[in-house]
Order: C-alpha cells, then structure tokens, then sequence
C-alpha cells in the first residue's frame, strides 16, 4: 500500500501536468500537430479525469496503509495530520480544489460558463500546491528521476504560461491586432 | 423537423472547434470565428442542418470551450430558400 500509494501520486501529479499543459494549448487555439482542436479538448478532460482517478487511489491506498497514518477527516479537512500536517495538509487543499474543477467541468452545461471558468482558474493554484505537497510530503524527493519529473513539469508549465502571457497567443492574434494581409 | 444550429455571437470567440467538427457547414473566418457556408443574413446565426450532420452538431454544442452553440429543433418544414418568381 505504502508503495502503490506513492506510486498513484507521481502518476496523477504528472497526468495533471499534462492536463493543464494541452489546456493552455487548447486555449491558443491552435491544433497540435496531427491532433485537431477538439481532439485536444478531448485528451485535455479525459488525461484531468485520469489524474482524478490516480489521486483517489493514492488517498485510497495511503488511507488504508498503517504507516502513513491517515485519519478520514485528513482527506477533506487540512493541516490535521499527524505526519508533517502542512505539507500533508497542501495534498488536502489540492484534492478538495481538484474536486471542485472536476465537478464544474463535468456540469459546465448545466451551471454556465461563468461559473465553470471562475472554478476552473482555480487548476493555476492547485498545480503549484500539488507540487509543494509532493516535494514537501514525499519521501523520494532525493531520487534523481523524482527531481527529474519535477523540474520537467515546473519548466514547462512556466514556458506554457509565458507563452499564454505573450502577445501572440492566440492562433488569429495576428488578425485580431489588425495586421492582417 | 429540422435541426438548427444556432451560434451565440456574444459567447463566441472563435476557437474553431465548431468549424472542425462541421467542416461542410462551416468556414472559418481570418479572426477564428464560424461562417455559415452559402448562407446569408438570418441563417448565419441559425443554421439549418442536414440530418447528416446532426451527430456532428451536438458535438459541436458540448465541446464548444464558450457554450455558444445550442441546438434547436423547429417544426416546420424547412423553407425553400428561394421560391419561383423571385
């Protein structure tokens, strides 16, 4: 359980990176390679709701595993834990934030797009905090290959959003800023 | 019964996933955003579809990133676009 638990964390952390990775791409407007753009918006909900299933199997596993020592309220209230409470309370915060995009997206039809969009800004905060409970809660932060996936994500994440910020984001920026031919 | 695809132009922002999922019924314009292909005025903002491309609509209307396309049904037989003498 211990390690399985482990495991599903790093799993659903870098699902989650490259969720938020094609959504800022789908966001652009541009097609990635030979996937069009509802393909993208496709892999964009379907990679999220993967990293949703791998977190709830690693809150699962680590639940029931004695060495970690997790209470129920400790999956929902947090800063509770026995263990390093704060960073293991960063994992609270991230799963109760990733509950709540998750449910929005699912029901965007139904609760409009204002509200879904607000909720779904929220992804900016919990990947950060996702990761601070990783390197600050996990136990194979010393492994290279940990260290590894790490910076990968933080470097990409941190070009994605540069590029988001830039000028020429969008596919028809250049039309929209009235160059056009 | 004819399907209509209609396109909220205060939600739309042209991401063109509407225009790669219908490409027969819609362009693309140099901005990003659905043009009704040989439709003017009125049918621009409310398509009528064929049947064949009902499927492709509704998916249209749920993967839309803005929620700016609804189907709708209407009841009467669709109008002929141009009628003799005109």
């Amino acid at each position: 359980m211990w390690a399985f638990g482990r495991v599903s964390g790093f799993i659903s952390l870098a699902l989650f990176t490259a969720s938020v990775l094609l959504g800022i791409l789908n966001r652009s407007g541009r097609p990635l390679m030979v996937l069009p753009r509802f393909s993208i918006s496709l892999l964009h909900r379907n990679i999220a709701l993967l990293a949703t299933v791998f977190l709830g199997l690693h809150v699962g596993s680590l639940l029931l595993d004695s060495f970690a020592k997790l209470k129920p309220v400790d999956v929902v209230v947090p800063f509770l834990g026995s263990f390093q409470p704060f960073w293991q309370g960063l994992g609270t915060v991230a799963l109760d934030l990733v509950l709540a995009v998750v449910v929005t997206g699912l029901l965007r039809h139904r609760i409009g797009q204002r509200t879904f969009k607000a909720v779904h800004w929220l992804t900016y905060g919990v990947w950060p905090v996702a990761m601070a409970h990783a390197l600050g809660n996990g136990t194979d932060v010393s492994s290279g290959w940990f260290l590894l996936l790490a910076a990968a994500s933080a470097v990409a994440l941190a070009a994605a959003l540069l590029w988001r910020l830039s000028p020429t984001f969008l596919e028809t920026s250049a039309a929209r800023q009235g160059n056009h031919p | 019964m004819t399907a209509i695809l209609h396109i909220d132009w205060t939600s739309c922002d042209g991401r063109g996933l509407c225009t790669e999922l219908l490409p027969g019924v819609l362009d693309r314009d140099d901005w990003g955003y659905p043009v009704a292909r040989g439709k003017s005025g009125r049918e621009r903002t409310d398509i009528p579809l064929r049947d064949a491309d009902r499927e492709a609509a509704q998916e249209a209307v749920s993967l839309c990133p803005k929620l700016a396309l609804s189907l709708q049904e209407r009841m009467e037989p669709a109008r002929e676009s141009r009628k003799p003498g005109r």
